[in-house]
Formats: C-alpha cells, sequence, structure tokens
C-alpha cells in the first residue's frame, strides 16, 4: 500500500493553486484525501503531482449568502453538518452529510472534494442535484459556474476542466413548506450506499406541491427520479404516494456489483425512494 | 485474609501500553543495516510461469537484489502440512515462491530487495512475468468433476475420510422423518487488526525471526526443518502480536523467504503486508459445502446423522489445512444423543489461497450444521425448537457422557443454562410478537434463532493428536521462578496476541503462591525465553498452559516448605500455608514464601540437599478436552421490503466452567459472537470464474462495527470442567461457534411462514430479498 513517487506542493492561494495545476496536466488537487489517497496507495491512481489545497483560506467556510448557502469546497463533512447555516437554509446537506462514512473519515473529507470526486456512489452528489446547487470553479482563466445538472459526466468523471478547482457550492434556500428526507440503504455503517434517495417535498394543503429526488448509486452519475418526481405533483398524502415512487427506477441505469444486482437495486429505489418522501412530508 | 485473585475482574496489566501506543509490533521494530523486501505476486489463478525477468528491478536505485523462484528454487524447500489426516492424502510439494506454475491469485512470483520500503515496492513494477494461462478452477463440486481441469497433476481430490459410528441405515431405515439440507459454509478472511510483519537478522551463524505469529516454537520448529538451519541457531520471537484468529497459526511461504533472504544477503530483512495483500494470502478460513441428513422419530427424537463435506482446501496444504474440517468431526453431534452418525469429508484443491484455522477451526462448521438442522427438524415435526432440543440433549445427571462420536463429555448442564437464557431474552413475549406481526402482515417480521452449541477445547491430549495422525504433542509448559526480592516471574509456552494471558497468569499465580498479583510478570513469545512451548490456539492457552504455570507454582510450593521448616526448626507435615506464608501450625511463628525467596539468594543456611532457588517447572498434557456449552439465543427483524435483516437482541449464557477473570471472558465472548454474526450476515470472500479474488478491500469485504451490532446480554451458568485442576474449559472460540448458527437460525425463523427454508451465508438483504421473490412468484 504504498502509493507511487509523486510531487506535491501545499499553496496557500487559490491563484497559487490554479498556477500549479496549469503548470502540469498529470497533477491532482488533493483535499481532504478520504478518496484519492487509496487510489494512490492501491496504485490505481499515478499523478504526478498532488497539489494539497488544504491551506487555502478561500475554499474554507460555510457562509449564508442571503437566497442561498455557499458552501467552501474544504468544508469538512462533520462542519457542514454541525452548521446552523447548512440546518436553517438547506437542511437535506446535513442530513446526508452525516451519513457519510464514520465520524473519522467526516472529519477529514470535505464537501467539495467528495463532490468533485463524482462517485455516484458517495452520498452528496445525489443531494446536490436533488437541491439543483451550482458548482463554482476557478482556473487561471478565471471563474465559472457549472449548475449540479451538468456537473456530473460519468463514474468519477465531473465538468471540471484540467486546471480547474472546486472553490464552492452554492446551495439554494428553498424556503418554507419544504420536507426533506435522506434514506441511505447500506448493510454496514460505514459501506457505501447499495442505494440512496435525497428527497426534497414541498407540500401544500395535504397534498405534495412539488418533489425533487435524487438518486445515489442508480447510474453512472446521480440522478434524478423525474417520473416520479412528475407522478407526485398534485398527489394526496397518502397511498398515491406509494403508487408515484413505483416510478422511482424509471430511466436509471444501475451497476452491478458485489453488494447488488441492478434489479435489486430497481426495486430498492422505488422502496427506498417511497420511505424518503414519507419521511420528508412528515418532516416538520 | 488475602482476597482470592482468581474470579476477580481485573484490569488487563498489557492495556496501559496497548492503549498509550507503547506497543512493540513486529512493523515497528528496527535493526542496523535493515533491508525491506516486496513480493510480486502473480495476478493469475493458475498459469505456467514460462520466464521472470527480475534484471529490471535489479538495476534501480536502492535496490539490493531482486529474485525469482527460480533463483531461490535450489534452497528454498516446501512449506510444511503438519497434518496428514489419511493414509493415501496427496500433499503437493509447495515452494514458497512459485516456481514453475502459480495456483492461485496472490501467489508470490518474485521479490525485491531494498534499502526502503518505497524503493521496493515501486520496484516491483520492473519486473517482467511471462505467464502461459491454465483453467482456473474455482467450484468445488466441479472440481471433482471427471473432466475437470487440473489443479495439480494428481488430481483435485486430497483425502477423502469416513467415519462410522452405529448402524446409519438402520437409524433412517423406517424413519418417520428425514430431513435433508445442503448448507454452504462460505469463505472467510481472517481478518486480524495487525497484519502479518517479519523481520529475519542473522549475525552469519544464528538467526532471529521476529514475526506476527501465534506460534513461535512450532515455527521454530518448523523453520528449522524446511531452511536447514539447526534449531539451536535459530531463535523466533512474537513480539506484541495484533490478534490472530487462527490466521497466525500458520509456517507462512514469507517467514521462509524473510530468513532465507537474511542468509543470502547477510543482512536484516523486513516485510510487512498491506491489507489487500493480507486479503489475499493470509490463508483463509470455513468453505465447506454440507449435505446433511437427519432421521427422527415423529417426536422429533434423533435416530442418526448423516453428514457430507467437500471442504476447499485451496491450492496447497498448509500447516493444518486438511484437519481443520475435521475438527469438526466428533462434534457435529453436539450434545444430542443419537444412534448412529456418519461424518464423511473430501478435502478439494482448488485455484484459491489456501484455507487453514479460523477462529473456532471446524467445531463453527459442524455446529452450524447441527443447529441448523434442529431447528429444521423442530420445523418437520412442528415443535418449538427449544422443546426438539430437549428431547435430545444430554441431562444434566447423565454426566460423564460417551457421545456417539467416541468422545467422553465430562460435565455440562444445558437444562440450566438454556433456561436462564429463556428467561433473559424473554422468549415467550418475542414468541407472542412474533405471532402478532405475522397475523398483521406486518413488512417486517420477527425472527428468533436458538443455538444450544457445545465445543471442544484445549487442543488437545497427545494421545487424542496420535490417533489423528497429527504432527505434533498437545502439551503446555510453563515455568515458575522466585526472584531474590520475593518477586515472581513467570515464563508461559502460550504465546497471547490479545487475549490477556499475562494479567490471568498472574491471578493464578497470585493464588497459588500468595503474593500480590503485581508482584507477577509473565514472559512469553520468545523460544530464547520460552524454552518449550506448544503456543496459543484452539481455546487451549488457560486450560493446559494455565495448569502448567499453576503446576509449576505448586512445585516452588513444595521446595519452600521443605526450606521453611528447616528455617522454622519443625517438620515439613507441621506447616500450614495461608496467604503466602508457611506457618507452624498452633504458633505464631512463620515465614512468607518471598521471604524464603531471599533466602535462597543468599543462601546462607540451607539444609542438606536443597538447591538454593524457588524455580521449578511443568509441562501439563491433559487427559480430554474440556466442553464449554451454553445457550445464545437472537432476535432479528427482516424488512421484507428490502431485505435487510437487523439484529434487535442477543443473548448468551456461556458455561465455560470457572472463570479465572471475568472482564477478559466477557471481552471473548462479545469479539467471539460479533465476528459469528459476521459470518452469518456479513463477511463472505468471493472469488470470479477466473479465480481473482473481488474482496481485496474492506470496501468489498464488510466487517461489522459496534455500529453494526445489538448490546449483547451476556450470563453465565458454571459446571466446572473435570479435565484440570483449574476446572476452566476455554473461551476463546465460543461466541463465534455459538453466533452463527443462532443468526440464521432467526432469520430462517422469519421467514419461514413464507416458505422460506435457508437463506445461505452471509444472508445479505439482496439474498433474503431474492428468496422472499423467489416464493412470491
Amino acid at each position: 500500500m504504498i502509493p507511487a513517487q509523486f510531487d506535491y506542493e501545499r499553496p496557500t492561494s487559490l491563484e497559487q493553486a490554479c498556477q500549479a495545476l496549469a503548470s502540469d496536466e498529470d497533477a491532482k488537487v488533493l483535499a481532504g484525501g478520504q478518496s484519492l489517497l487509496p487510489l494512490l496507495r492501491l496504485r490505481l491512481a499515478y499523478p504526478s503531482k498532488l497539489v494539497d489545497v488544504g491551506r487555502i483560506a478561500e475554499l474554507k467556510g460555510v457562509h449564508d449568502r442571503g437566497d442561498h448557502v455557499f458552501i467552501g469546497a474544504m468544508a469538512t463533512h462533520d462542519e457542514v453538518l454541525r452548521s446552523p447555516v447548512v440546518r436553517d437554509g438547506c437542511p437535506l446537506v446535513a442530513l446526508a452529510a452525516a451519513q457519510v462514512a464514520d465520524p473519522a473519515i467526516r472529519h477529514r473529507g470535505t464537501f467539495g472534494g467528495s463532490l468533485a470526486h463524482a462517485d455516484p456512489a458517495g452520498d452528496l452528489p445525489a443531494v446536490a442535484l436533488a437541491l439543483e446547487a451550482v458548482f463554482v470553479a476557478a482556473s487561471a482563466q478565471g471563474e465559472r459556474e457549472i449548475p449540479a445538472a451538468a456537473f456530473f459526466v460519468d463514474y468519477w468523471e465531473s465538468a471540471l476542466r484540467q486546471g480547474e478547482i472546486l472553490t464552492g457550492v452554492k446551495v439554494p434556500k428553498l424556503g418554507a413548506g419544504w420536507g426533506f428526507h435522506y434514506e441511505k440503504f447500506h448493510r454496514t455503517a460505514q459501506a457505501w450506499a447499495i442505494v440512496g434517495v435525497a428527497a426534497a417535498v414541498r407540500r401544500s394543503n395535504g397534498s405534495i406541491a412539488e418533489a425533487r429526488i435524487g438518486l445515489t448509486n442508480m447510474g453512472a452519475t446521480p440522478v434524478r427520479a423525474r417520473a416520479t418526481e412528475a407522478a407526485l405533483q398534485g398527489v394526496e398524502l397518502g397511498d398515491q404516494v406509494r403508487q408515484a415512487c413505483e416510478e422511482a427506477a424509471a430511466d436509471t441505469s444501475p451497476p452491478a456489483d458485489l453488494h447488488a444486482q441492478p434489479d435489486y437495486r430497481r426495486h430498492l429505489a422505488r422502496v427506498l425512494t417511497h420511505r424518503a418522501v414519507r419521511t420528508a412530508t412528515a418532516s416538520p | 485474609m488475602t482476597v482470592q485473585e482468581v474470579g476477580q475482574p481485573r484490569r488487563r496489566k498489557e492495556d496501559a501500553k496497548l492503549l498509550t501506543g507503547r506497543t512493540q509490533w513486529t512493523d515497528n521494530l528496527s535493526r542496523p543495516g535493515m533491508l525491506h523486501v516486496t513480493f510480486l505476486r502473480s495476478p493469475m489463478a493458475h498459469a505456467r510461469i514460462t520466464g521472470v525477468d527480475v534484471s529490471g528491478a535489479r538495476g534501480l536505485p536502492g535496490v539490493v537484489a531482486a529474485f525469482s523462484g527460480q533463483d531461490l528454487a535450489a534452497e528454498q524447500g516446501s512449506l510444511p502440512c503438519a497434518w496428514p489426516v489419511t493414509e493415501d492424502i496427496v500433499i503437493p510439494d509447495h515452494p514458497p515462491m512459485a516456481v514453475s506454475e502459480v495456483r492461485y491469485v496472490g501467489e508470490a512470483v518474485a521479490c525485491v530487495i531494498a534499502v526502503d520500503r518505497y524503493r521496493a515496492a515501486d520496484a516491483l513494477e520492473a519486473i517482467e512475468v511471462d505467464y502461459e494461462p491454465l483453467p482456473a478452477v474455482v467450484d468445488m463440486t466441479q472440481a471433482l468433476s471427471a473432466d475437470s481441469p487440473k489443479v495439480h497433476e494428481t488430481g483435485n481430490k486430497a483425502y477423502e475420510m469416513t467415519a462410522d459410528f452405529g448402524d446409519i441405515e438402520a437409524a433412517f431405515r423406517d424413519a418417520p422423518v428425514v430431513v435433508d439440507r445442503t448448507f454452504v459454509q462460505q469463505r472467510l478472511i481472517p481478518t486480524a487488526m495487525e497484519p502479518r510483519a517479519i523481520l529475519a537478522d542473522t549475525d552469519g551463524e544464528s538467526f532471529t525471526l521476529w514475526s506476527s505469529t501465534q506460534i513461535p516454537h512450532v515455527l521454530r520448529v518448523m523453520l528449522a526443518v524446511v531452511t536447514g538451519i539447526p534449531e539451536h541457531k535459530l531463535r523466533v520471537i512474537a513480539p506484541d502480536v495484533g490478534g490472530g484468529f487462527g490466521s497466525k497459526l500458520q509456517v507462512t511461504a514469507e517467514e521462509v523467504l524473510c530468513l532465507l533472504l537474511a542468509r543470502k544477503l547477510g543482512r536484516p530483512v523486513k516485510w510487512t503486508e498491506s491489507r489487500s495483500e493480507g486479503n489475499l494470502t493470509v490463508h483463509h478460513g470455513r468453505d465447506q459445502i454440507q449435505h446433511v441428513r437427519l432421521a427422527a422419530e415423529a417426536d422429533g427424537r434423533i435416530r442418526g446423522l448423516q453428514v457430507s463435506l467437500l471442504a476447499d482446501m485451496g491450492a496447497y496444504l498448509m500447516l493444518l489445512t486438511p484437519g481443520i474440517p475435521l475438527l469438526g468431526a466428533s462434534m457435529c453431534n453436539a450434545i444430542y444423543k443419537m444412534d448412529a452418525y456418519q461424518f464423511n469429508c473430501t478435502g478439494v484443491f482448488t485455484t484459491k489461497m489456501p484455507t487453514d484455522a479460523y477462529r473456532g477451526a471446524g467445531r463453527p462448521e459442524a455446529t452450524f450444521l447441527i443447529e441448523r438442522m434442529m431447528d429444521e427438524l423442530a420445523a418437520a415435526v412442528n415443535v418449538d425448537p427449544i422443546e426438539v432440543r430437549r428431547r435430545n440433549w444430554i441431562r444434566h445427571e447423565e454426566f460423564p457422557y460417551a457421545t456417539i462420536s467416541g468422545l467422553t463429555y465430562d460435565s455440562g448442564n444445558y437444562e440450566a443454562a438454556t433456561d436462564r437464557a429463556l428467561s433473559l431474552f424473554g422468549y415467550d413475549k418475542l414468541r407472542a410478537e412474533q405471532a402478532d406481526r405475522r397475523d398483521r402482515g406486518d413488512p417486517v417480521q420477527l425472527g428468533i434463532g436458538v443455538s444450544t452449541y457445545t465445543e471442544m477445547c484445549g487442543l488437545a491430549p497427545s494421545r487424542w493428536l496420535a490417533d489423528a495422525n497429527f504432527g505434533a504433542g498437545g502439551w503446555e509448559h510453563g515455568s515458575v521462578r522466585m526472584l531474590p526480592t520475593g518477586k515472581v516471574e513467570v515464563i508461559t509456552g502460550t504465546s497471547p496476541h490479545g487475549q490477556g494471558h499475562v494479567t490471568s497468569w498472574s491471578q493464578i499465580v497470585a493464588d497459588a503462591l500468595g503474593v500480590p498479583f503485581e508482584d507477577v510478570t509473565v514472559l512469553h513469545g520468545d523460544t530464547a525465553i520460552a524454552h518449550k512451548g506448544m503456543d496459543t490456539y484452539g481455546s487451549r492457552s488457560l486450560v493446559i498452559g494455565g495448569v502448567a504455570v499453576l503446576k509449576a507454582c505448586e512445585k516452588v510450593k513444595e521446595k519452600a516448605r521443605k526450606l521453611a521448616a528447616y528455617v522454622l526448626e519443625c517438620s515439613p507435615d507441621d506447616l500450614e500455608f495461608e496467604a503466602g506464608a508457611f506457618k507452624v501450625r498452633g504458633t505464631d511463628s512463620s515465614k512468607t514464601i518471598q521471604e524464603l525467596a531471599y533466602a535462597t539468594f543468599t543462601a546462607h543456611d540451607l539444609p542438606e540437599g536443597v538447591e538454593p532457588n524457588l524455580d521449578s517447572d511443568a509441562t501439563f498434557d491433559p487427559d480430554n478436552y474440556s466442553f464449554p456449552h451454553g445457550t445464545h439465543l437472537c432476535a432479528v427483524e427482516v424488512d421484507t421490503e428490502t431485505g435487510m435483516v437487523k439484529l434487535r437482541s442477543y443473548v448468551a449464557v456461556d458455561d465455560i466452567g470457572k472463570v479465572v477473570n471475568p472482564l477478559i471472558v466477557e471481552g471473548q465472548v462479545h469479539g467471539g459472537i460479533a465476528q459469528g454474526i459476521a459470518q452469518a450476515l456479513f463477511e463472505e470472500a468471493t472469488y470470479d470464474a477466473e479465480g481473482n479474488l473481488l474482496t481485496t478491500t474492506m470496501a468489498d469485504y464488510l466487517l461489522p462495527s459496534a455500529a453494526d451490532l445489538p448490546m449483547f446480554t451476556l450470563d453465565r451458568t458454571e459446571t466446572p470442567a473435570t479435565s484440570n485442576p483449574l476446572g476452566a474449559k476455554g473461551v476463546g472460540e465460543a461466541g463465534t461457534i455459538a453466533s452463527t448458527p443462532a443468526v440464521v437460525n432467526a432469520v430462517v425463523d422469519a421467514l419461514r411462514p413464507y416458505g422460506i427454508e435457508d437463506v445461505r451465508m452471509p444472508c445479505t438483504p439482496e439474498r433474503v430479498w431474492r428468496a422472499l421473490e423467489g416464493v412470491r412468484r
């Protein structure tokens, strides 16, 4: 478990970091290291250089920006799940962050690192997608914004370009009437989700006015359960909700691995979506 | 009056240094001029090696040497198998480094020795190996078919062994009830917290090998035989060892190779495995297909039991590989009376990592099959699973009891342990809740699992080992020496790696010699200090090694008695020994044993014929095994929509005889239960059809943590063992042996109304869901 040799830089400003990345096309950004270090140690990745962004002040912290919460890329999962700004402004993020891996990893692993890793089995991508978050990326050429729907490209592949650094994520505040839940299905407490469901549901007069549902580990990227979202619109709370959730796995292509075959994942997506929506509508 | 130490929940003497990081793991050790070795491992399950070119590695900076199997062929010998279980067993040659053919993924094919681990790891990528692929043999049943590719030229059968007790045909003839099941004991990867690590050094003539091993003494003998290094020129040290569970009861390829490399290069050589390397190349456990038939009367009384096993040996026979499934041969009949029993086992070669001892070693497999069958029998005759056991078990007044398989159980009380467990569990209330959930068609069903296990501990009476054609004895050695200041040094032949022998042995000695617990130290794990030993495995340490220490104390006391009589000017018969002092009966005149130790140090005034020491040795060989037993009850909630199994409550009442340290016992039971639950619900080593191990990391090989387990409710009943003076039975494996069938029985119990009779282990959510889908259709 010894990585191949690599160079290491630890810039103290975003500008320096962008330069360091631009100078070497095989360089990789090192954030909390909870995904990258295992890949290096298993020799599944051979970057020429690691640019450690852990000392860059601009990437840290969680900020209330009025209509949205800005979560700095280097905020740890633990900071995120404890942040009153997150809990008030985008509680679904806190609910999901609390279920990432185990406490040790949550203290090291970062919000931005986890999203930039673009693992469809990660808990946060589906949440970012459901909440229609906006990703902010910086490079030597400047800054650009990428909507969540365009950010996740394939397994472990994001829309970030060579030389770009994810600086943070804007998570819109959804306002009153919304309820949230993240339903994670996994075999042991620190295992990845076999399937996860992030649900944000707006209630109005005993019915569902709007639902946004992100699915974890149901394809090469996190996916929205669009058919179920549409079917839920205007549905009264009760038995019809279950029926609407039967569409949850539509248009997904879930992976096969040691923990589950695709048909089982589709089944789980249906059951868990129902549970997530039910809990979200029951939450205060 | 001093407090009796035995029975006190003493905190462990070992823990302060473990908790403060002052432990001496093998990987922490460093020697002047030390080199580091890394191994290139086969990516192929089965292939001919047509070429190995290490020259690319040899030229790299920091690399001192690189070798292929061919380079070492003349001197590396063959790894030993100490248990030729039958006359006609096939024991293939097992080169520590493959020379001409690889037979499992992970087998070492070349190595690099460099000045640090980093360069050694990098240089592996510069070695080129040419393989000519041969077909993998992964499935045991297919391996035995006539047209299967062969793992070895001699074929895929290592041995077949049958044992018959009573008239099995008569038992099944006209039997009112016959239950027939096939169970799969999945392959497991023992996961000790400390990975294997080895350091070999030489001064040109003598050799020292530090290894994270359970068996420094056995290892020394075996390494001497394999390498030709004379036994007296080889010292083996097991420093602090972080767990083993049987996986470090082995003579490994890496141990042999590190020693050879130190000899070849004349410098210290160290190796520490990575976790993934360990998953591939630490011997695996279990892996059996069990065909079981049980004949019974209509009321559930057993007539006969027929067990036929296929046991996956993997690619080679390692130290105890072929004997492991046979350790269960005497235990399938368990606590039950029956007229006939037949046991058959075929050892099968496959192109996978060899199997060998893993916590329980043969007994968990046996206990699983019989305890699962008892629940199936209960269902077949429509009797409560507790009641069907009652109708069959040996009653407490029937001990000692000669079992159908030829063992004599010395003691036990299954009624007492079961009654206690039922009451702690709230059995009737849970059954009522189960009935209610069934009636309501609750999507979450409740299942209740029972396991009234027994096992055999204290491996082993040497006579029995002779009958089993095992290559060594089963005794254990202990030494006690009193130091001039009255402190006591104990030397044990056991080799603790988490069991707390230093604490428990201190308690035994404190009572035996009447000295303070704090005044006792225990040395172990170094063949130059503990000169005789058979090491630690099979729940043997206390019931054999602890007894050896106790017997050595008795000898010391007898020496001291003679001296005391001389000093106190009385006859030895006039002395009584209490609280560490010899007292002349009816007087105030006394001498403590600690004072007498000083008298032997000065030796100014000793009687004729008394040597100036209070030291003694004892070697203990038991007459019989010990037989812990107990009743474990488990309640699970099965989510029939997702297949998820959640443990709701777990009660374990164990009878392990007399207890030396209840705190250590609780730790053993907790860990044991967790490991048994892990087999039932979580762990499985998976190979694909090409023989690639898919579970090489902990992301794929799932170990449960505390977060995945319920609080365990533990209690004990106490029926002392009669086979040793401590009355102890052993507890290292009991939890693991008991818990697996309790959990699977609970899962099946929840699903039985759906018509489900078994779920393969581990009972993953997907397997449970598929079982339900199968019957819903």
